[in-house]
């Protein structure tokens, strides 16, 4: 996993967009005794408020994370997500991944199997990093690195929105 | 129609809020040892009608303990870790003790495995190289060899069961096998048709065959024609099982007594294949004979046949779990 810091941004001029609204909560939602799957918003909710590794803005700010591009199945216990990196040689696109794959390691029941992958066609090396993202092994020992720890931590820690 | 001839005999609770990544019998199949993310071997022994632990291994590795395996005379046990190191330690009673500690790897290191004689080791790494390592009668361990032949992370190795020989599985897509030649190990052969990570192999009773599991979803089943010849060996596929597993493919072990082939999957299943007699060896057919689909809550991570005890399989997963079963096949 690579995840030095550099002093060169990768892309020193993103384009910003605005965040979505809080989620409109219905009756059902607070009636304990009805089950609510897991879903996409709720994923999206987990997702959105990520940091970027290099401005100070949320992973939803620059589209790296859309609700469209989540797709939960909450009856098979699957959760995807696909991510798209600012620019296509975005020298971040692993950390910001493993960064998504650990917040919902974090948040979601053991049940769940979780693939973060780049959305097709939008970074020079994708395929390499989506095989980094899905190997398990990769990620457990990255995650025993304390340094990348903190960095991973870092993109983590809640910012007020 | 799949008869359901796999029946769970026990469960428990290995390594407890952690991931269980391998489970390793000793050679008369009364032991099994495990390992985990927790940085802990655990010995497991019978008393009763049930397993229990009968020591806690700490202070070896610093990080995760990816691997165990046991020498021939179950005397010795070695482990491998994300340390970048392997540990070999020795029982003494009912107690273990680090005897030595393998370095020389740059990073993780994925699978140690004593050779079938007990006087060579293999270990793997994800700084893409094998090392072979010799023993001698004092317990001390040399590095013979250091083989680059992959270009990634080696994920696992394994023994030939009667020869010296050696096979390698890596995040690179390919297996390589390896000969002794003039005092140095040299790959004769590399075996190119998955298409994701090579994540384990096994030779079957006769050695003459390898299956393969991969994050591509199959296994392969790979067999040679010229094991003996002095120059580069040939290895062809001669089957694939596709289609019949939902994620990645994460051990797969060959029982020595029954022939079964068992494997541990990313979808939480554990299946169990078996090849039909009738037909041509060159193009063998391979059934599924038994299947749990949630063998565990979680991805698992390890099969393992019993050595003595034919249909005893056990297998253990990320829930920190370890299962054993009874393949009620093995005996037609």
């Amino acid at each position: 996993m690579s995840g030095e810091g550099s002093s060169m941004l990768a892309n020193a001029n993103p384009h910003i967009f605005q965040r979505s609204g809080e989620r409109l909560w219905t009756a059902s939602d607070e009636d304990e005794d009805v089950h609510d799957p897991i879903d996409d918003r709720e994923i999206f909710d987990l997702i959105r408020s990520i940091n970027d590794p290099e401005h100070p803005l949320s992973l939803e700010e620059l589209h790296v994370v859309e609700e469209v591009r989540v797709q939960v199945n909450d009856a098979d216990s699957t959760v995807g997500v696909e991510f798209t990196p600012t620019i296509p040689h975005c020298s971040m696109a692993t950390l910001i991944g493993l960064s998504i794959k650990v917040k919902l390691l974090r948040s979601l029941p053991d049940r769940f199997k979780i693939d973060v992958h780049i959305t097709p066609g939008t970074h020079a090396t994708e395929d390499a990093v989506n095989k980094q993202l899905a190997d398990k092994e990769r990620v457990a020992a990255a995650l025993e690195n304390s340094q990348l720890l903190e960095v991973v931590n870092q993109c983590l820690s809640t910012k007020s929105l | 129609m799949m008869e359901d001839s796999l029946v769970l005999v026990e469960r428990f609770d290995a390594h407890p809020d952690s991931r269980c990544w391998h489970v390793a019998w000793n050679p008369t199949g009364t032991v099994m040892a495990s390992c985990g993310g927790d940085r802990a071997i655990r010995i497991w022994g019978k008393e009763g009608d049930s397993w229990k632990c009968l020591s806690v291994l700490q202070d070896g590795h610093q990080r995760t303990i990816r691997r165990v395996d046991w020498s021939p005379c179950g005397t010795y046990l070695a482990s491998a870790s994300f340390d970048a190191t392997s540990c070999i330690w020795k029982k003494k009673n009912d107690e273990f003790e680090c005897l030595t500690t393998l370095e020389g790897h740059e990073n993780e290191v994925k699978c140690v495995r004593w050779a079938p004689s007990g006087n060579l080791l293999a270990t793997c790494s994800r700084d893409k190289s094998v090392w072979v390592w010799e023993v001698d009668e004092e317990d001390e361990y040399e590095c013979v060899t250091v083989i680059n032949s992959h270009t990634q992370d080696v994920k696992d190795v394994v023994w030939h069961p009667t020869r010296e020989l050696l096979a390698s599985a890596s995040y690179d897509n390919n297996i390589c096998v390896y000969k002794e030649d003039d005092d140095d190990w040299e790959c004769k052969a590399t075996l190119e048709g998955h298409t994701s990570t090579v994540w384990s192999l096994a030779f079957d009773p006769s050695g003459q065959r390898i299956a393969s599991c991969s994050d591509d979803r199959t296994v392969k089943i790979w067999a040679c024609r010229n094991l003996d010849g002095p120059g580069d060996m040939s290895w062809t596929c001669v089957c694939t099982l596709s289609g019949f597993h939902g994620r990645t493919v994460f051990d797969v072990d060959w029982c020595p007594l029954t022939g079964a082939l068992a494997t541990a999957c990313g979808d939480d299943g554990v299946r169990v294949f078996k090849e039909d007699q009738a037909t041509d060896p060159d193009k063998p057919v391979f059934s599924l004979v038994a299947h749990i689909s949630k063998a565990h809550s979680q991805d698992v991570n390890c099969v393992s046949w019993n050595p003595k005890e034919a249909g005893l399989l056990v297998s253990c997963s990320d829930n920190g779990d370890i299962a054993l079963w009874r393949y009620k096949g093995g005996q037609e």
